[in-house]
């Protein structure tokens, strides 16, 4: 089985590695040059299915669940399971009681539990929820070892722009992404910016969302004392760089989790498009020989194993290792 | 019917458009709740100049009135920019006139609202307002040209219901005529009911429905209260007694023991 796979963003990748370990033979092709041009890189890396059921579908936290095991078997290390950590201001506590309303598996933390779990933020917030079975990971990473590892699987990358024209296949897939809204009305793009600081002032164990009534951020500790702060949510597919208003609410909410950020280096500000359909909820579509999937809106790397997996059961039969041995012993 | 600016609506209901869970879900909370217009803010979807695309889109096919609004803006002269751009964007010269004045609690700069009304009343700009329950702002609002109110019951996604039921009433009282709007800090249903019942025209909802469990079945539950409430209204409430009245006289009691 020869497979096409349009798209080398976390769609792309994680299906090729799914398709892959079935044993089919894969091209990806991407026109871009670079990973860092795909909305995939400005990804938080968050794998939480409990707290994004906040604002999604029950059908998100559903396919998210397996996540977090689908990525530390492709790429054994890359996840941190260190939970997640949601806080408030005092005068927002409202919002902490909402928020544990509108979610599960979250138990309650007072002052102490709370510096216990991240010393840094000893004093700072009197309540807060931990999600403990919630995991994160480095999108970056994740995608320059995925990328190696599936060559050293035998796929092939081709850039698309080179003219080259398409090998021959049994069966192709189209994981644009929001490329694929200019053929598509129904998609359209979500964008998403983002800032990393660095400082050697705090130190986090694990994603900490601060809600907000209005700016809801969380910050993701990465390494050598990176953190990822995001992410706006804008209703535009415009991929131009971060607005002085978002930059402005995200360091303002990352200063109130912690005065520290005050003093930290500005490293990177990033914009990415996510693709979403009407109802924010992934689609794999297609025939047999044509698929497509889609829509994963802000959470790539969270359902991009569920959906590699419903993709691959359409291309190709699962592979049981366990039952073939059996039968044809 | 409610009569604002010329223009005749079947509900007294009004939606925004921000923080639902989906554009589906909009959509759908939409058409629960049956309102005739939905506010849509211009300048936090704008980013790069680039209209809103998609999004806009929906908000143009969902078949109801559009009432931009310049939420976001803490100056007269981005109010008055942002409200321009509404017009060409959405070929209406309604404008739902916000100019903020403090960031945090996003209470209305009262002077610089006054103001910009007064210029976009001048560019022929149909303004609603968005002010507080001040009396005295009111009268400078329609000295400025405006026909329409919208003060607040509470601060802006409080939930907090009517704080000050007082001063409404007192603003419905000296503005007979005017329609009334309550934009803003209602949380419940029975919160649109209870100022409804004070005799305002309509309300105007936004994230105690997009941030509900189930914002079409929200939608739905405010646009019976918003009628419930109006018609309590013209039926006449009975006015709060300090002693209980029994409905059926008892017989065989001294009344007037």
């Amino acid at each position: 089985m020869r497979v096409l796979i349009r798209g080398a963003g976390v769609a792309g990748l994680a299906l090729a590695h799914e398709l892959a370990i079935r044993g089919a033979r894969i091209t990806v092709m991407d026109p871009r040059r670079s990973l860092a041009e795909t909305a995939s890189w400005f990804a938080g890396g968050m794998l939480a299915p409990y707290c994004e059921r906040e604002s999604s579908e029950q059908l998100v936290q559903d396919l998210g669940l397996g996540a977090a095991d689908w990525w530390d078997k492709a790429l054994p290390g890359l996840v941190t399971e260190a939970g997640t950590l949601v806080v408030t201001l005092p005068r927002d506590h409202s919002e902490l009681d909402r928020f544990a309303a509108r979610t599960t598996d979250s138990v309650s933390l007072g002052a102490d539990e709370i510096s216990t779990l991240e010393p840094d933020l000893r004093g700072r917030f009197g309540r807060a929820l931990y999600f403990k079975r919630e995991a994160h990971l480095e999108p970056r990473v994740a995608l320059r070892r995925l990328r190696r590892k599936l060559a050293g699987m035998g796929v092939t990358f081709q850039n698309a722009t080179g003219g080259r024209p398409a090998p021959a296949h049994d069966v192709s897939a189209d994981c644009t992404g929001i490329a694929r809204a200019a053929s598509d009305p129904n998609l359209r793009g979500v964008r998403g910016e983002m800032l990393i600081l660095r400082t050697r002032d705090i130190s986090l164990s694990r994603p900490v969302r601060l809600l907000h009534p209005r700016f809801p951020l969380y910050v993701v500790p990465r390494a050598d004392h990176h953190f990822m702060i995001g992410a706006t949510m804008i209703e535009t597919d415009w991929a131009g760089p971060m607005t002085a208003r978002s930059m402005m609410e995200l360091l303002n909410a990352a200063y109130s989790l912690h005065p520290a950020f005050g003093e930290a280096e500005i490293v990177e500000t990033g914009a990415g498009v996510r693709p979403a359909y009407p109802d924010n909820l992934p689609r794999v579509e297609g025939d047999g020989t044509t698929i497509r999937v889609n829509g994963f809106y802000r959470h790539g790397f969270l359902l991009a194993p569920a959906m590699a997996q419903r993709a691959a059961d359409m291309i190709l039969p699962p592979f049981y290792p366990g039952v073939l041995n059996e039968t044809h012993r | 019917m409610l009569t604002v600016y010329d223009t005749q609506l079947a509900s007294r209901l009004f939606l925004g458009t921000a923080q639902y869970p989906s554009p589906a879900a909009l959509v759908d909370a939409v058409r629960a709740s049956a309102t005739s217009v939905v506010t849509v803010s211009l300048r936090r979807e704008a980013a790069g100049g680039n209209a809103g695309g998609q999004f806009w889109s929906l908000i143009r096919s969902l078949g109801v009135s559009v009432l931009p609004n310049t939420a976001g803006c803490h100056s007269v002269k981005e109010a008055v920019t942002t409200a321009k751009m509404a017009r060409e964007v959405f070929g209406t010269g309604w404008i739902k006139l916000e100019v903020i004045g403090n960031h945090d609690t996003l209470q209305p700069d009262v002077f610089g609202l006054v103001e910009a009304a007064r210029i976009l009343c001048q560019e022929g700009f149909s303004v609603f307002p968005y002010t507080t329950e001040d009396l005295v702002v009111a009268e400078r609002l329609l000295d400025a040209g405006c026909r329409v109110l919208m003060p607040w019951c509470a601060p802006i996604g409080s939930a907090k219901g009517p704080r000050n039921r007082d001063a409404l009433r007192s603003l419905r009282g000296h503005f007979p005529e005017i329609p009334l709007i309550v934009d803003a800090g209602l949380g419940r249903p029975s919160h649109a009911a209870a100022v409804m019942e004070l005799g305002f025209d309509a309300v105007l909802l936004n994230t105690a429905v997009a941030k509900a469990g189930d914002p079409a079945a929200m939608a739905a539950a405010f646009a019976k209260a918003v009628e419930a409430g109006r018609q309590a209204f013209h039926a006449g409430l009975l006015e709060p007694r300090d002693m209980a009245v029994p409905s059926t006289p008892l017989i065989g009691k001294a009344v007037f023991a």
